[in-house]
Formats: C-alpha cells, structure tokens, sequence
C-alpha cells in the first residue's frame, strides 16, 4: 500500500522528469525576529538588517521585529505566546481593553504581513527562532508539497555542508495554523540550535545570517528565471509530542530527559530506548510501537507546555523543477494557478 | 605540622532556586525535601527554596536579584510596602539562616547555581584561607572525574559579600554548567547530587574525627569583569563573545587573544595585561 501510494503522488506531482512547474515570483519578502523575545539570533540578525537598509533587485524585503516588548524583557512572551496566535480564530478575536498584548499584536502584524489567506498577503515569510535543543538548523513549514519552500531547503542543505539542515512538516490546515509564518503565502520558520534562550552564541549567529544569505539568494535566482531542478528531499514529519512524568498534585516534573536521548536529536528512537531518568534514579522507556525521529527535546520554552520532546516520521518527498512563472495572459495565468493550488492541495493529503 | 582544630558543622543548609530558573538546585531541593531525611548522623540538614516566587514563574528573579542582596546594608534596610520582594526575602532568610556574622547563624550554607557558560563543576567561596571549603573542594576534586571541579575565590570581606553563601559561618556556592536556564539536563542534575553528596560526607567524616591531610590546592581568583562592547545611545550589545573564546572558560586568555566578534565581522581582541582565565556566562 506505502508503494501504490508512493507511486501515486509521484505521479502527480509530476508526469515526467522534465516538467517544470511554473511558480509566480517571490516579490515580496518578510523576515521576522524576536517573535519570542528571549531567541537573540534573530532578535540581532533583524536589529543588524535594519541597520543596513538595502534594498534588493528582483524582492523587496520587510524585516519586523515581530515582539518588541519580550525583546525588551529578553522574555519569551509578555502575557501569551505570541507564536501560537495566528489562527484564523484568533486573529479574528474582537479587541477590548482586557485583550492580551500578544493577540493585538498578531492581529497588527497580520494587517501588516497579510492579511492571512489573502491576495495582499506576503509571498514569503521567514521566521527566525532558536531552540535549546541540538536540532542544528531546521525550516519548519506547514506544507510538505511548498515547492517553493523545498527548493529552498534543498539549496540550503546543499550550501550548508558544516550544519545539519532538515525540514519539518506540521500537517495543519491554514485556518489552524497558528505560528507567524502562516500569514504568508508561502512560509516557514528557520530554527537554529542549540543555544540557551537569552544568550547569543557567534556560531548560532553566523549559522543563521548564513540560512537567511541563502534563502534570500535563492529567491533572487528564482525570480531572475533560475530554472531549479526538481530531486527527492527528505521530510520529517511531526508525529506527536510526549510530555514529562510530573507529580499529580504538583504537576512539576518527576524526570529529566535520559542522558542518552538528551543532545540526540533526529537519532531515531525505538520502542524500549531510554527517554527520561526520574530524580530517583530510575530509567522509563518509550513505549510507543513504531520506531520515530525525536526532536525538541528538552526545549526549555516547552516544560509549561507539557511537551519533553515531539516525534516524526521520516519520508522522501519528490520535488519537482520549478522556474518562476513569466506573464502571459492574465486569464489563463489564473487558471493555471488554480490547477496548481488544487494538485498541491491534493498531494499534500496523499502525503500523511 | 599538627591539624588546625576546627570547630564541627552541625548545622548545614542546603539552598536552591535563588535563582529561579537555575533548575538543577531547584529539583535537588525539592528530592531531599519529599525525602524528608533531616537528622542524618552527625549533621542537621536543612533544605531551602530561596526564591519561591521567581522558581515559580520560572525566572531568576521577580523585582531585584536575590543573590546580590546579602550584603550587612542591605540586610538591615528597614522594610515598607514598597521594598522590592527580593529585599524582604533576604532578610527573612537572614533571620532563618543567620543572622549573617552571629554565633546563631548556620555552620555552613551551600547554595546551587547553574551557568549557561562552560565551567564545569565550580565552589564559588567569599574567603581565600576558609580551610573548611578548601577541604570541601579537595575532596570533591579528588572523587568526581566525569568534570573539572575547580574552586572559584570571590576575596570579599563579610560586610560586602552580597551572596546567599555569606550568611552562614562557612559558605560555598556550586555552580554548575553548562546548563540553559530554565531546563534540567540529567547530566548535570546528576553532577550536582554527587557534588553535594560528597560535601556532606566530607562533613560526617570531619565531625566524626576523621584528620584530613593538607596539601595543596589551585585556586582561581576574580580579578575583573569585562563587559561586551554596547552601543552608546540604546546600550544593545553590538559584538557576541568570540567563537575562540565561546566555551574556552578557564583557558588562558593572552593580550591580543580574540574576544569579541562584531556583528559586522570584526574581531576585538583581548588588551589587558597580565594573561588571565576567563569565564563566560
């Protein structure tokens, strides 16, 4: 059956090898910092861009400081986190005097960035986070059939030999998308690790100035005619989350990750490998049956969260070759994009 | 040369979550108060949630930072509705584990810290010539080997330490790292039960008689602080420490070694005189 479904999507993502799919340009460019206000690469990257001012050929680049009362605390949030309040539901929240700061301010930067889902809205967003876990650099996205966002993971990867690059795919529908980067068209967070939150470590730093050099490269070639080859790339898929044992009264934590998981990031787990070391010295296992790829692990940001670490599955995902799409008729332009939108619709269900 | 006779420690607290978010003391303090082993032979253990308020929102500290607030001024400030939370915690812990410089006040305080920088396992001491804590640290050096044990001297006179550590007759603090605020690593968790599992039993051998043989002992000393390079108008940082520097901590640091890295790619580099070793937080 994973063959017959395989074979299915390949087929429809592309008929032959050759096919190239025609995508519209990537005009208008965001990139985001301080979106949680203790992650100081992108809190400096932004603060340093912003500085500099340039403007770029074939995009225009918008960079925002997505949280600037945490980036003045160093905290996460100041009242809710402000990465989870970009659903349709929430960016639809009617505003009063009571309204948390994080809520009004996605809605500010949905107006400024979107508004989500429609025509105005951004074609790119790029989101800048860290993480304390070993996870090196990690595009997260939304969509596992984004070509725009697998060529430019696929270049990374290939551009970035000294830093492991993945990408994770959260399968949500867009209205449930609740993270910055689902008001563009096209998006994805850059997540570099490990470095404490509050801290900024030089080679994070130059890690992500490196991620972002690229992608902005990237789309430059790609709206100057570039025509990408298509190949397979390799997905993570997010799974499930497992939480710590915690004391039922308290609810505080009972254990640590174990030492053997702990720094072992997209090391696959199996059924029976240690995962936490309680404070009393014994070792609980993973008791799941199939065999899964952590990440996040032991991101601090997450204990209030009751997440220890999450769990992926592993896929190949066929990409296609992708030119930016030159104008011709407005009307068939339409359709054409039409057709697109309905096939990548229906990949990315085939795909789970 | 004949033993110094030293007085026993009967009394010895055990304190975590000055800082709130320095989560190994934090869960340490926690354990060894569900255990609830208090009277042990020839010690009096008592164990202490220094900031409960910052540990549980998870952060180092509410209003003002606890851990600089031991100091004799500030002890005795007069208190009113508007003296910041720290403040007043202060001095409650003043009066349960002191007062700080009275006969009254606990034989020993050990406080546990964690650092983001890479300094291993360090006994952070107010007192170069405390041959309590030197011995502390002999006996920690010589039985942990999975990380470097090293004694950090802070050469503050009683009045002006400000640390939680000086209001016991002896005081060390151990500080543990690298660690990220905020999270537990078992690694670490696991090094700090072991250095204070050894602490107290360096302290039950001692009241029981035992004569530790002297010896000697290397001691790091704080000259200085260095800060990072800041703008003038908005103060932001405007260089990260420099990747040969970043996690070097206790590696000698010449004139002209690197220090910081700018965020336009510029090094600056280290124009002290002496070489010293430097530490990173």
């Amino acid at each position: 059956m994973g063959a017959d479904q395989g074979e299915k999507s390949h087929y429809f993502h592309f008929s032959s090898k050759m096919e190239v799919i025609n995508l519209p340009a990537v005009s208008r460019v965001a990139v985001c910092g301080g979106t949680h206000g203790n992650e100081l690469s992108g809190v400096y990257l932004v603060r340093e861009q912003q500085k500099k001012k340039e403007g770029a050929e074939t995009f225009s680049l918008t960079t925002v400081m997505s949280n600037p009362r945490a980036v003045q605390q160093c905290r996460r949030y100041t009242e809710t986190d402000l990465n989870r309040c970009f659903t349709t539901a929430t960016l639809g929240t009617p505003i009063s005097d009571r309204t948390p700061y994080e809520i009004v301010r996605s809605q500010e930067l949905n107006t400024l960035l979107g508004p989500k889902g429609t025509d105005e809205a951004m074609d790119l967003i790029c989101d800048l986070h860290n993480t304390t876990a070993n996870m090196g650099l990690c595009l997260i996205s939304y969509s596992a059939c984004d070509w725009i966002c697998l060529h430019i993971f696929k270049h990374l990867q290939k551009e970035m030999p000294t830093v492991p690059v993945r990408y994770i795919h959260f399968d949500v529908p867009q209205s449930e998308a609740y993270s910055l980067e689902s008001v563009g068209k096209h998006g994805f967070s850059m997540e570099i690790g490990p470095q404490p939150h509050g801290v900024i470590r030089a080679d994070i730093f130059n890690a992500m100035k490196e991620g972002i050099r690229l992608t902005l490269d990237w789309i430059h070639h790609f709206n100057s005619g570039v025509q990408f080859d298509g190949g397979e790339v390799e997905v993570y898929a997010m799974v499930k989350n497992i939480d710590y044992p915690r004391d039922m009264e308290t609810h505080s934590i009972t254990a640590a990750i174990h030492p053997q998981l702990q720094d072992h990031d997209f090391c696959l787990l199996h059924p029976g490998d240690p995962l936490f070391l309680t404070f009393s010295g014994k070792t609980e296992t993973y008791k799941g049956v199939e065999p899964l790829y952590p990440f996040f692990v032991n991101e601090c940001a997450y204990y209030e969260k009751g997440i220890a670490l999450s769990l992926a599955r592993r896929k190949r995902v066929a990409i296609p070759s992708i030119q930016v799409k030159t104008d011709c008729g407005k009307e068939n332009g339409g359709e054409e994009l039409k057709l697109e939108e309905k096939e990548r619709t229906y990949d990315c269900s085939e795909d789970v | 040369m004949d033993p110094v006779s030293l007085p026993a420690l009967s009394c010895v607290a055990l304190c975590g979550g000055t800082h709130g978010n320095e989560l190994s003391g934090v869960c340490l303090v926690r354990e060894q108060q569900r255990k609830k082993e208090e009277e042990t032979e020839h010690v009096t253990l008592v164990t202490v949630m220094s900031n409960p308020r910052a540990v549980q929102e998870c952060r180092r500290y509410i209003e003002k930072d606890l851990n600089r607030c031991f100091t004799a001024a500030i002890l005795s400030t007069p208190v009113s509705d508007r003296t910041p939370y720290e403040i007043v915690r202060a001095q409650e812990l003043n009066a349960l584990l002191g007062p700080k410089g009275s006969d009254g006040a606990m034989d020993l305080v050990c406080d546990l810290h964690n650092t983001t920088a890479n300094m291993g396992l360090c006994l952070i001491s107010n007192s170069d010539c405390d041959w309590i804590c030197m011995h502390i640290y002999k006996h920690l050096q010589t039985n942990i080997s999975s990380i470097p044990v090293r004694l950090l001297n802070l050469y503050t006179s009683p009045d002006e330490s400000s640390n939680l550590a000086s209001v016991g007759k002896h005081g060390l603090s151990i500080e543990i790292g690298p660690q990220p605020h905020g999270l537990v690593r078992a690694d670490v968790l696991s090094t700090m039960k072991k250095g204070v599992q050894l602490m107290l039993e360096w302290i039950r051998l001692f009241n029981s008689g035992t004569v530790f043989e002297g010896g000697e002992v290397e001691v790091h000393t704080v000259v200085k602080c260095i800060d990072f390079p800041r703008d003038p108008e908005t103060h932001d940082i405007t260089a990260v420490i420099h990747p040969q520097l970043q996690d070097q901590d206790f590696c000698l640091l010449r004139q002209g070694d690197p220090l910081f890295l700018s965020f336009s790619g510029e090094t600056e580099v280290y124009r002290g005189g002496a070489p010293l070793s430097s530490l990173c937080e």
